[in-house]
């Protein structure tokens, strides 16, 4: 392997050097700094003579003496089922002391593309036991579904009681053990104390011993975080494809990744896209999130929850804009629910599940599924619009159809929404609330729902008892 | 696609000089612009986008991890085309007309690798051949000179290509035959085959653009209803994510009335396509009843895939709907979506170091745009039929806001905007189509179609319902000020005639096996039972019924009903009477 002490300029988190061999794209490099550091970093561009080279961990310390080695292969990402258990930092590195990892084989981490004929469409309900998650925003296996919240918002407690709480109903019935689950968790940028938070919550819950963990703290090199999120994507596609695990990733935060591809981009003098993102940022993040999904005759399956913190809760902004019109629906966070101090405050109407329709009903959850999801969404955007108007004339103005939606909003964020962060629900729990909540209104007004659901479900007697209470 | 070893002439091979991501330069290259050429020592697929002196820029189709400087680059020397012949219904390709099926067997993984190549249809497979003219005639180009029977509902044409002379047919058999075997030879000394190739970014030739008269029936009231699109028109359909473009798009693909449907999903979900491959099969066509598989070709470019090949596949999707437009079909194209299209266009562009346009994007989307929107239309076709191909493409503007150059480029050239509305969407209300903001310029040359086919006064009562919506817009900006009971009665009562507009007639639902479909005397009988309750409760209020008791009767609700109800006609009858007798006993 030849080296080269040829670097002809350094910028921002970029290295370029003349070489006299060809050299691909996106190779590894190792560069040794003149202290005897090893700084990682990829083949950014390859032309005859010139590379430019990103390097990981940040260039401080490079000079033009450092010596530059081209490993002749791109970034790999050692995989074995001993990984469960271990905590490794953005790149891959043990970081718990334990021992080195033996890997059993060795993974490109830019993934290829799932062949969509071989791969199998998602339709198993995932119980979270979140009401407004399994009620009216289903997961279900092989989904991405991301968490757009804000900074300050309780996601991660979000994202951990998922992670506590999912399972797969029919199969525990069954008692079928067949296949394990895993978590995989991808940190990018986040604060220490955030990390901590996630470490003391998957120890106290043993949750650890089926988890890998993957740490790039907020004060970890930036550009690194461009690689985490394929070394965790990498060894998910391996447990769950390879060794038949169903694995949950939860990626956070997107939004320090995305910041880090812009300072690349930027050390590259690209031309910039919206607010300054690079115009591939499409394409990049769909690289990752398109990792989640079932194939064909596998046993496992990758199901992604990434969560991104909004900028100005403006879900327009460039990154949540391009993740809505990759992932498979979002989970909103709220700013006045959490300020109400709704748990989890989860604003169901714009959130969506694009799987879902495929996920429930008769045989998966409950025949009554679709038709009550329906019925809570539009009768909670009928109370919400109400209480603008409400602030204006007042609720005596208002009429007792209107009266009553508006107390239907209101128990519905209050019984429906709120749960806590300790409390599971099973899905029939979850529907028979929202029966409770409907039979509120009066029959004719469930025009979402089949009337021979009704005949069954409908509480005609705590119908009538709200409507006593309202006269 | 033409395998590599079946190039004639092989021009001199280019060397790699460097490596960005998809774009990769070569020198010494002979080739000419978009040229077909293979890059390095895996032979990744690539086209020629730009030369300048002795070095050559290509865009490959494929990952470029750990392709360096010095590896050689080969030349077709011919540009990128697509294979037509039968084969292509009840296919699924990537970007380049690779059909996944056999390249998940090539590849032996379920992930795509590189360098495999394969063959747009089946090279091998034999077709019965059966003659539609015999020795001795003359056939001209765009002339049928057999059928095959491509799958149960598509006969496939065999057609003098547009390229050939034509002249006398001196032999033409029936039988089993594969693709590439001669079934006609003409006094020319041309030789026909069922397999022809053409370039994907040259439009075929046809004859004269007519002006289109009959409608796309879709099955969905809103679209069938107010904004009709016409067979040979252009549509497109704007949202933000989440307000339900792929839903809206798949219905359009399952349920309208075109003999054959190209559907591409370009930079979307991989999960999408797979429920598209798994439910086609599975699904009825409205039409014959087959599998609606039989009459589909798709063309899957997930986010994913490299982002050259989501540049061509556009391409590659008009060129076969061309393809069976020349036969005489009626086309539907479904683009999903084209944002992600003019997306490609701007990261290539943008590699390739060009002066940007508007927001990044390259100056030649315009052009680009309403090239492909102009390859849709109805043609009179060179052998005296009439084909027509009707373009729907979806476009994604980056949250939400329509002024953004695709949207408004794509506006200038389409006639039926479909506008998708995040706040319907949050209401669910689907399909979650804006209707004071939608339209369709095709409306008024429709109407002697819908007139003769629908009812007599369709036209009328459209209009109708297109007032009372406008109307309950006006309406609804002073009830958020003052509330809805500070209203006149009148008033209050057109708001109850809108919403059952809106929740009776617009939304439908997709996902109940009733209503997912809704034939236009379906469409034109609910929109009569709401204008029934419409004129029985203004007679009411005339004669002085408070307008509660008018809306508290109990027929009014199953107006909601009817749309899942499977004997409508019986239904909606029952539903008139009864409106009509609990209305007028109120007076």
């Amino acid at each position: 392997m030849k080296e080269y002490q040829t670097i002809t300029e350094v910028s921002g988190p970029l290295v370029f050097a003349e070489v006299d061999e060809p050299i691909g794209y996106d190779e590894i490099v190792e560069i040794e700094t003149p202290q005897g550091d090893t700084l990682r970093g990829q083949v950014l561009e390859s032309s005859d003579g010139l590379v430019s080279i990103q390097v990981f961990e940040g260039t401080g310390g490079i000079d033009r003496n450092a010596s530059v080695r081209f490993l002749g292969e791109t970034m790999k990402m050692p995989v074995t089922e001993d990984l469960l258990g271990r905590v490794l930092d953005g790149s891959g590195n043990p970081i718990d002391g334990g021992p080195d990892i033996v890997p059993e084989e060795r993974q490109d981490i830019v993934g290829a593309a799932i062949n969509p004929y071989s791969r199998e469409y998602p339709e198993e309900f995932i119980q979270t036991g979140v009401s407004a998650i399994d009620g009216m925003n289903t997961l279900v296996r092989g989904q991405k579904l991301p968490i757009f919240s804000g900074s300050g918002l309780p996601h991660n407690d979000l994202a951990l009681q998922i992670a506590r709480q999912a399972t797969v109903p029919e199969e525990e019935e069954d008692g079928e053990e067949g296949s394990e689950f895993a978590v995989i968790f991808g940190a990018m940028g986040i604060t220490a104390e955030e990390a901590n938070e996630f470490m003391d919550d998957f120890e106290r819950t043993g949750a650890l011993e089926r988890s890998v963990v993957f740490m790039n703290l907020a004060d970890d090199p930036a550009v690194e975080r461009t690689v985490t999120p394929r070394m965790a994507l990498t060894t998910a596609e391996y447990l769950a494809f390879e060794k038949g695990y169903h694995v949950l990733v939860i990626l956070t935060d997107m939004t320090n990744y995305c910041e880090a591809l812009r300072e690349i981009g930027a050390a590259r003098e690209e031309v910039p896209g919206r607010r300054g993102y690079p115009g591939y940022m499409y394409t990049d993040l769909a690289q990752l999130y398109e990792r989640a999904g079932r194939i064909e005759g596998r046993e496992g399956s990758v199901t992604q929850i990434p969560i991104l913190t909004m900028p100005g809760d403006d879900d327009t902004h460039p990154i949540p804009d391009l993740t809505g019109y990759i992932t498979e629906g979002q989970i909103m966070m709220d700013r006045d629910l959490n300020s109400q101090g709704v748990e989890p405050p989860i604003n169901v109407s714009p959130s969506l599940s694009r799987l879902m329709d495929d996920g429930i009903g008769e045989g998966l959850t409950r025949a009554d599924h679709a038709d009550v999801k329906d019925q809570l969404f539009a009768a909670y955007a009928e109370g919400k619009d109400l209480r603008d108007l409400v602030n204006i004339v007042g609720r005596e103005a208002l009429s007792e159809r209107d009266n009553k939606y508006l107390d239907f909003a209101d128990r519905f964020e209050e019984e429906f929404v709120e749960q806590g962060y300790d409390t599971n629900r099973s899905i029939d729990e979850t529907l028979e609330i929202g029966w409770d909540l409907l039979s509120m209104l009066p029959k004719e007004e469930l025009n979402r729902i089949g009337e021979d659901l009704i005949e069954e479900h409908y509480r005609e007697d705590d119908g009538e008892t709200v409507e006593a209470a309202a006269d | 696609m033409s395998q590599a070893e079946d190039i004639e002439s092989v021009d001199e091979d280019g060397v790699i000089e460097s490596v960005s991501g998809p774009v990769v330069t070569a020198t010494d290259l002979d080739a000419r612009m978009n040229d077909v050429v293979y890059v390095g020592d895996e032979g990744l697929m690539g086209e020629v986008i730009e030369i300048e002196g002795n070095l050559t820029t290509i865009q490959v189709y494929e990952e470029t991890s750990g392709v360096g400087p010095g590896e050689p680059v080969q030349n077709t020397g011919e540009p990128l085309s697509v294979d037509l012949g039968p084969g292509m219904l009840d296919s699924i390709y990537d970007g380049v007309q690779r059909p996944l099926d056999v390249l998940e067997s090539k590849m032996g993984s379920a992930f795509l690798d590189r360098g495999v190549d394969a063959p747009g249809i089946d090279l091998e497979k034999s077709w019965e051949f059966t003659p539609e003219v015999s020795e001795g005639e003359t056939v001209e180009p765009g002339d049928v000179v057999g059928t095959v029977p491509e799958t149960v509902t598509i006969e496939h044409k065999v057609m003098v290509p547009p390229d050939y002379e034509g002249g006398e047919v001196v032999s033409i058999e029936a039988g089993s035959f594969t693709v590439e075997e001669t079934v006609v030879e003409l006094s020319s000394g041309e030789e026909i085959s069922m397999h022809q190739e053409w370039p994907v970014r040259e439009a075929r030739p046809a004859g004269d653009k007519m002006t289109p008269t009959d409608p796309l029936v879709t099955g969905q009231r809103i679209q069938d209803g107010l904004f009709p699109l016409a067979k040979g028109g252009t549509a497109a359909i704007p949202g933000p994510f989440g307000s339900g473009k792929t839903v809206t798009q798949q219905q359009l693909a399952k349920w309208s009335d075109a003999d054959i449907v190209v559907y591409i999903g370009c930079g979307e979900r991989g999960n999408e396509m797979t429920e598209v491959i798994e439910d086609f099969p599975e699904l009825p066509d409205p039409q014959t009843g087959n599998p609606l598989m039989a009459r589909t070709c798709l063309i899957a470019n997930t986010s994913n895939m490299p982002v050259a090949a989501r540049e061509s596949c556009i391409y590659t999707g008009i060129t076969i709907a061309e393809y069976y437009r020349d036969m005489g079909y009626d086309v539907a194209l479904m683009a999903d979506s084209t944002s992600r299209w003019a997306e490609a266009m701007r990261e290539i562009s943008s590699r390739l170091e060009e002066m940007p346009g508007e927001e990044g994007y390259p100056a030649y989307l315009a052009a680009s745009l309403s090239e492909f929107y102009e390859r849709a239309g109805l043609f009179q076709l060179f052998n005296g039929d009439v084909g027509s191909i009707s373009v729907v493409g979806a476009v994604s503007p980056p949250g939400g806001d329509f002024s953004e150059p695709v949207t408004q480029n794509t506006l200038r050239i389409v006639k039926t905007f479909w506008a998708l509305d995040a706040d319907l969407a949050e209401k669910r209300h689907f399909p979650s189509i804006n209707w004071n903001e939608s339209y369709s310029l095709y409306s008024q040359q429709l109407d002697p179609w819908y007139r003769e086919n629908v009812a007599e006064d369709y036209p009328e009562i459209r209009q109708w319902a297109v007032d009372v919506l406008d109307e309950e817009a006006e309406l609804q900006e002073i009830v958020q000020l003052v509330g809805k009971d500070a209203l006149p009665e009148d008033q209050q009562l057109t708001l109850e005639v809108s919403r059952y507009i809106r929740e009776a007639w617009l939304q439908q639902d997709a996902f109940n096996d009733t209503d997912t479909y809704c034939e236009p005397e379906k469409t034109y009988r609910m929109l009569q039972a709401i204008k029934t309750f419409n004129d029985e409760a203004f007679n009411a209020l005339d004669a002085g019924v408070p307008v509660e008791e008018i809306a508290d009767v109990d027929a009014a609700p199953r107006l909601n009903r009817i749309g899942v109800a499977e004997e409508w006609n019986e239904f909606i009858d029952d539903i008139e009477d009864s409106l009509e007798s609990q209305i007028r006993e109120l007076y």
